[in-house]
């Protein structure tokens, strides 16, 4: 019995080690900061917890019958080698399972419907069309006519869509806090909604292996007040030099880049991109995909 | 030259001695021996299905080691922020080559081995149903992962990942002859594979002893037969898909990248199609292992048999209709994704209901703490741990945020190894003094438990953690910017423990050859299942007389109503030949693979044409049975007996 007992300490340990690294800030998809990534959150905290409804109790029914019927000379627990079956038991753990996967599945495809729909309605969103390149990402802010490489900024509390492609290998567009990822594939424009309920800098990083510089593929998403926000399109806009074609064919190049910014592109140029990876033999529908995020084309 | 070798690396050139003095090595003891008349009768021609298995388990056990190293060299690569130990180029190489060596040379083998060593003895048959064409499925496995493993030190290894998504695998972003070999590799072996399937499967269908109706078959038996159907029907997908691929590589066609029409989605689709079900596909017959040690070392009958059963066919069946989950953030609709979603739990029903049977099978029994049920205890928290994040991971929208993360590969190692590995090495210390013997000894069967069992642990549990910190897979190298560097570096040293666990498994194998605990009972553990009531090693054909096999757990009843297995008078024994054409047509394989791989169209053909004169060759042998005379058999039983 003293084994189990140190069983169980070493066991709470861990769980509150587990629990104290939780609440570490480091631990960023446990600190969403915007309502796509707290759905998501909600999500994970739910299935663990049904999960861990399951894991503890058969653990510690391990435990319990592992130490009991060890065969031990003067082992005096039940010893009956031929009974095996009980049409409650079976019913029981065939029942168990069904219901917490019945309750967990019901909520998944609650979210996963709900997480089509931009976070929120009542504000005008904004629009960035993301490129993943070998290796760097490029921004298009089309509203504003701006373009930053490896940074985005982002006013809070608006729902930002961002339009998905790639002009190299498919890469995969994440920003944990702020929600999940989207794959970038070329030829294609996928939707994904993110939003950030507060200002601040959010990491951002390429998800999908695309070859020897996937591992420099990281970003900031810098949320600012709308204000502030607009100021920064404005400076941008004034002071960055022309993003020209010649310029994006450079940039394109396989090779790592610092963060810019420029204060226009060539007009077009994101659906030029999107159709010369083979998006001209795509149909609308297809092209722009069934999104898990994406919103009825409006314009 | 240049293109030819790999230069440039001191790892490499290394491997390339290492590799230079292992051969001459093989080669001399062999000579000075005079030992190649017996490799080639004894080994290289055998259809015998114990020999097969052996040779198995010994490419599986050196594919463990390679991949193993290739872990350890990630590792190390990972243990702190900025570590200038590997190139990116060397590792992405190495994250690919350790993916596929794990699952298709190291994984799969191993599963053969086991198939071999106890699917005729379990049913109580004299061999598979096609020995010569189980042959030939161990030669092409062969061939197929000698042809994937050159690939590092001639050419240079495939580098865009184990399941090689293009357009990052097309000749626009990986010109060089990596991932032909890759293609090449696995299709040889994948023919080798889908023969395995179809030859287990018919042999369990027909070749059981009388009596034994598929509903009194030993779980393991079930357990591959579930295997070999999935195999079956996801076998053909893997190669048409990386059929497909080398027609895009070698003729430039345009099937996976958007220019010309094509589709990349495609291909990530079929070979998730194959690639979801090759994980049930290694993972059933470890069930079905757990199932008979669990039995077995609890002296008590399986608990919920038909349960069993029903489970492991609806694992099979379902293991189809999830494969989508792989890629929910592709983008399909939210209906596609919330149906992949579902299915995907609910694999963790009938999972879940076999934790259940096996805990109850323990439950009111008597548990030997043996090796394999040491592995197979192990497994259980194990699992379920593994399999409750494979929950997690199913909810779609979470998946957003685990996909491509340190979650998902903590996830995958723990159902893996926990699952998988545990399972096979269970199987190995309990059939191994079937096949060899003798028992591996226990006290460094303990060792190598703990050490794997620890590091196991040290090792992925803070991959679940860095996976919350946002790290993904396949970086080479990260800051210290993100907090990331302390659960690298007791990642690392997890690995390391196991990487000392399994050189101790080496060592006990190795002392067991010499001091391990003989068997001379043929039933070592007080088994239940038909395989323990014929000598060990069995004799070549396995049953002197084919048993009667009326019961569950037949050798068991046998036991309590006191029948003895031998007879008094034998018959003549109908046995299949060796043959030296399934090794020459998978050499031919190989020189068409090396070929094709290079673009040496010529050799290609030439090696073509060569499976083509061995398959003709084939059919123009008539003779390729013989019969072991009554007398012999007689005389090889007495033997035995007075062993025993």
């Amino acid at each position: 019995m003293k084994k189990l007992a140190m069983a169980k300490t070493s066991l709470l340990l861990l769980l509150s080690a587990c629990l104290l690294a939780g609440c570490d800030k480091r631990f960023i998809l446990l600190h969403p900061k915007g309502p796509v990534a707290q759905k998501e959150y909600d999500l994970i905290v739910l299935s663990a917890i049904l999960c861990a409804i399951v894991v503890i109790p058969v653990l510690a029914l391990l435990v319990f019958i592992v130490i009991r019927y060890r065969d031990k000379p003067g082992n005096k627990a039940t010893y009956r080698p031929e009974w095996n079956e009980s049409k409650w038991l079976e019913v029981f753990w065939w029942g168990i399972p069904i219901v917490i996967i019945g309750v967990l599945g019901f909520y998944t495809a609650k979210t996963t419907f709900a997480l089509v729909k931009p976070p929120v309605t009542n504000v005008k969103p904004v629009t960035i069309q993301v490129t993943s390149l070998d290796w760097k990402w490029l921004f298009q802010y089309p509203d504003q006519k701006i373009a930053t490489v490896n940074y985005a900024e982002i006013p809070a509390g608006v729902p930002v869509q961002f339009v998905l492609t790639s002009d190299a290998p498919m890469n995969s567009f994440w920003v944990p806090q702020l929600g999940g990822q989207e794959y970038t594939m070329p030829g294609m424009a996928m939707r994904l909604w993110l939003q950030a309920d507060k200002p601040g800098t959010y990491y951002g990083s390429g998800a999908n292996f695309t070859g020897k510089g996937f591992a420099h593929m990281k970003f900031k998403v810098v949320a600012k007040p709308q204000s502030e926000f607009l100021a920064w399109t404005k400076q941008v806009k004034k002071t960055a030099p022309a993003l020209t074609k010649e310029g994006y064919e450079k940039l394109a190049r396989q090779g790592l880049a610092e963060k810019t910014a420029f204060s226009s592109y060539p007009a077009g140029l994101f659906e030029e991109i999107v159709d010369k990876n083979g998006g001209k033999y795509m149909s609308h529908e297809m092209k722009h995909g069934h999104g898990h995020m994406h919103q009825h084309d409006e314009n | 030259m240049k293109d030819f070798f790999v230069t440039g690396d001191p790892l490499i050139y290394g491997a390339d001695a290492a590799i230079v003095v292992t051969v001459v090595a093989i080669v001399f003891v062999l000579t000075y021996f005079k030992k190649w008349r017996w490799l080639w009768r004894e080994w290289i021609t055998t259809v015998d299905h114990k020999k097969i298995g052996i040779m198995y388990i010994i490419c599986s056990l050196l594919m463990l080691f390679r991949g193993g190293v290739d872990a350890i060299l990630m590792r190390l690569q990972l243990a702190m922020p900025d570590t200038k130990f590997l190139e990116s180029q060397h590792y992405n190489e190495i994250f690919t080559t350790h993916g596929t060596i794990m699952i298709l040379f190291m994984a799969m083998p191993f599963m053969f081995a086991l198939f071999n060593w106890v699917i005729p003895l379990q049913i109580g048959a004299r061999d598979v149903a096609f020995p010569y064409l189980n042959a030939l499925s161990f030669w092409l496995f062969f061939f197929g992962a000698l042809l994937f493993n050159i690939s590092f030190v001639i050419g240079g290894s495939p580098d865009a990942g184990w399941l090689a998504y293009p357009p990052l695998s097309e000749l626009s972003h990986s010109p060089g002859v990596g991932e032909n070999f890759y293609i090449w590799g696995i299709q040889i072996s994948g023919i080798g594979s889908l023969a395995s399937g179809i030859n287990f499967l018919v042999t369990i269908l027909k070749m059981r002893a009388p009596g034994m109706k598929l509903m009194k078959m030993p779980l393991f038996s079930w357990s591959v037969l579930a295997s070999c159907i999935t195999i079956i029907f996801t076998f053909p997908v893997l190669t048409v898909t990386l059929a497909l691929l080398f027609v895009d590589r070698f003729f430039g066609a345009h099937i996976f990248t958007m220019d010309g029409g094509g589709n990349p989605m495609m291909y990530v689709n079929l070979i998730w199609m194959w690639g979801h079900p090759e994980v049930y596909i290694v993972v059933l017959p470890a069930f079905g292992i757990y199932s008979e040690v669990v039995s077995t070392f609890s002296k008590k009958k399986i608990f919920g048999y038909t349960s069993m059963v029903f489970s492991m066919m609806i694992i099979s069946v379902l293991s189809y209709f999830t494969w989508v989950h792989h890629f929910f953030t592709m983008g399909a609709g939210a209906d596609v994704n919330a149906f992949f979603a579902i299915t995907t739990m609910a694999i963790g029903i009938p999972t879940g209901v076999k934790v259940f049977n096996w805990l109850f099978t323990m439950f009111r029994g008597r548990i030997r703490m043996t090796q394999p049920m040491l592995w197979t205890l192990a497994f259980v928290p194990c699992f379920l741990v593994g399999g409750a994040t494979g929950v997690m991971l199913a909810v779609a929208p979470a998946d957003y945020q685990y996909h491509n993360s340190y979650f998902l590969i903590a996830h995958f190692h723990q159902t893996l190894i926990g699952g998988v590995v545990f399972g096979y090495l269970a199987g190995l210390y309990y059939w191994w003094p079937k096949i060899f013997g003798f028992k591996l000894n226990d006290r460094l069967g303990k060792w190598a438990f703990w050490l794997w069992n620890i590091g196991f642990y040290v090792c992925f549990m803070p991959q679940y953690a860095l996976g919350f910190m946002g790290m993904t897979r396949r970086v080479y190298t990260y800051g210290w910017d993100m907090g990331w560097a302390p659960y690298n570096l007791v990642s690392t040293v997890g690995a390391f423990l196991m990487g000392i666990g399994f050189v101790v498994q080496g060592w006990q194998i190795i002392y067991s050859i010499k001091r391990g605990e003989r068997d001379l009972t043929g039933d070592p553990w007080n088994g239940r299942t038909l395989e323990w009531s014929i000598p060990s090693p069995p004799p070549v054909y396995n049953f002197a007389k084919i048993p009667e096999a009326s019961e569950q757990d037949a050798w068991w009843e046998m036991k309590k109503k006191g029948i003895k297995p031998t007879a008094t008078s034998y018959e003549a024994i109908h046995m299949p030949k060796n043959s030296g054409i399934p090794f020459l047509m998978s050499v031919c394989w190989f020189i068409a693979g090396f070929g094709l791989t290079f673009h040496w169209i010529w050799i290609g053909l030439a090696g073509l044409a060569g499976v083509g004169i061995c398959l003709l060759a084939r059919s123009f042998q008539y003779k390729t049975e013989y019969y072991i005379p009554a007398k012999e058999v007689s005389r090889i039983e007495a033997m035995y007996r007075r062993g025993a």
